[in-house]
């Protein structure tokens, strides 16, 4: 028989030591009461947050001019939706991973046209709007040229824009039917029939919150809250949740490296920061493989500590 | 029918396999090991459980949809339950890595043992954060607005579509529960049918 030489961080030689009683369901049993009682009193304790959702009607509320900026940006197409790229248009090349452009090369397959699905279809769906309907068909019949010169003058005198008296103003010439959808959009907004338009353009019965969801997040609103509830990307983001919870604290490694450079200062941090998690991720799949990582557990002799028991009825080594 | 015939049935095969895989004696042990003697083994057994609890408390969940636990305290209680299960889990399986990461758990032929549980590991990751944006509330505005960045940056995001809540709805209750469960069930297999690694016993050979 050939002889193969004894590799300790690979092979193990069979145990040859004693063996003792143990009732595995017992065992099993006790640690699900245990448990079971353990996240009873965490419950009881500390309950779980659940903060209302935001609407577009909330939004568009306490904060009526910064929603009539966003409708503005989506019908200009200067939101960060509009400018996204894929999934949702081709406006951008969108991140890349060297020279690898994953997201364009999928294209945009949830297909989102801010002018269309924010302001124009949901505007069109206001019944019995005799001016709003005849903004409309000159909205429609105007050439892109036009319809930009509009744009480009409204968007100008936009900075002065107020809501007085339950209407948006802006002082502006020429510009079409613009003031009349970003008022009608607003007013429309506050009264929660555009959170409805919004998700009901694909139907009746929906389940899918991605125009809403793109809407809001547009805004400063939404991303406000978020900051006083210590949720932005450089308060740790996402992986918390409001209230004084442990959140997703398993995804500190993934939140960890949008804090540091080069990914907090990179136009690819997305792509980068999956692409290094994606990777680590192999790695500690393959770890049994991979000389140097697997050698670790042995060279740093915390497995004593572990089996200290064990050893201190052994004279090994 | 013969016996031979019987012999030759899948079902027979099968099942042979399966006995001399796992004969119930390594199935169900009654005894184990001197050196299966550590904390450290607690957390095995402890992820296991919540996983139970877990499964149990959304399950409740499930009885009356989506939005009851935001109307209801009954509700909202059982959402805590499930919230905390899941820190329970998380935190045991961590623990539970880690301890047989520096215990080198792979050796003596179980690194498929440790690589089913790395991609439970994984699995329940994204079983989780499914869960936080389809809760239907603030955090799930937050979390898959931010989210959708990252997964859309990787091209995912255009069948993974993270602001679609029925779509993540039916990924956190059905199919990464149903993955994460035959996952741990086949992990759990692999430890019966190798055994618990036992300690490092240098300078020992073995015969090939």
């Amino acid at each position: 028989m050939k002889s193969k030489h004894f590799r300790p961080d690979v092979d193990v030689a069979p145990w040859k030591g004693g063996h003792s009683p143990y009732d595995i369901i017992k065992e099993g049993t006790i640690a699900l009461i245990v448990v079971g009682l353990l996240t009873l009193i965490l419950a009881v304790v500390f309950g779980s947050p659940d903060e209302p959702a935001v609407t577009i009607k909330t939004w568009s509320n306490a904060t009526p001019v910064d929603f009539a900026m966003t409708a503005l940006s989506e019908l200009n197409q200067t939101s960060t939706s509009a400018q996204y790229g894929a999934p949702y248009n081709n406006a951008a090349v969108g991140q890349k991973l060297g020279p690898l452009e994953l997201a364009k090369w999928v294209g945009d397959r949830i297909p989102v046209n801010t002018v269309r699905d924010f302001v124009i279809n949901p505007l069109k769906s206001l019944p019995d709007q005799p001016i709003l309907t005849t903004d409309l068909q000159q909205w429609s019949k105007a050439s892109s040229s036009t319809r930009n010169s509009w744009l480009t003058d409204y968007t100008k005198a936009s900075a002065h824009m107020t809501y007085v008296n339950g209407q948006v103003t802006v002082t502006a010439n020429n510009v079409g039917p613009v003031p009349v959808f970003i008022n009608d959009l607003t007013q429309m907004a506050r009264t929660g029939a555009l959170d409805q338009a919004l998700v009901t353009q694909s139907g009746f019965y929906t389940t899918d919150f991605t125009l809403p969801l793109l809407f809001l997040a547009d805004g400063s609103y939404l991303a406000n809250l978020a900051d006083h509830q210590h949720l932005s990307g450089d308060q740790w983001g996402m992986m918390n949740e409001t209230g004084n919870y442990p959140g997703q604290a398993w995804l500190w490694l993934y939140t960890f490296w949008y804090q540091v450079a080069p990914f907090s200062t990179s136009a690819n941090a997305d792509v980068l920061v999956w692409g290094v998690m994606m990777a680590l991720s192999v790695v500690l799949l393959f770890v049994p493989f991979i000389p140097g990582l697997r050698t670790i557990p042995r060279k740093t002799r915390i497995y004593r500590v572990i089996w200290r028991e064990h050893y201190q009825g052994t004279t090994t080594e | 029918m013969s016996y031979t015939e019987i012999e030759r049935q899948w079902t027979t095969r099968l099942r042979r396999r399966f006995v001399h895989l796992l004969p119930p004696e390594k199935l169900l042990p009654d005894t184990q090991p001197t050196y299966v003697s550590s904390w450290i083994y607690v957390f095995g057994v402890t992820t296991l459980s919540a996983l139970v609890v877990v499964i149990a408390s959304g399950s409740l969940l499930a009885i009356r949809g989506p939005q009851w636990w935001h109307t209801s305290s009954v509700g909202h209680f059982v959402n805590s339950l499930h919230l905390w299960s899941v820190e329970i889990f998380f935190f045991a399986m961590v623990v539970h890595l880690w301890g047989k990461y520096f215990m080198a758990a792979w050796r003596g032929g179980r690194a498929l043992t440790w690589m089913t549980g790395v991609v439970t590991f994984l699995t329940s990751i994204a079983a989780a954060f499914t869960g936080y944006v389809s809760q239907t509330n603030f955090d799930s505005q937050w979390i898959s607005t931010q989210a959708k960045d990252g997964i859309n940056a990787t091209g995912a995001g255009a069948y993974f579509n993270v602001l679609n809540m029925g779509q993540m709805l039916m990924w956190h209750i059905v199919l990464l529960p149903l993955a994460a469960i035959v996952l741990t069930g086949l992990h759990v297999l692999l430890v019966r049918v190798k055994g618990v690694v036992p300690p490092f016993e240098e300078n020992a050979k073995v015969n090939a």
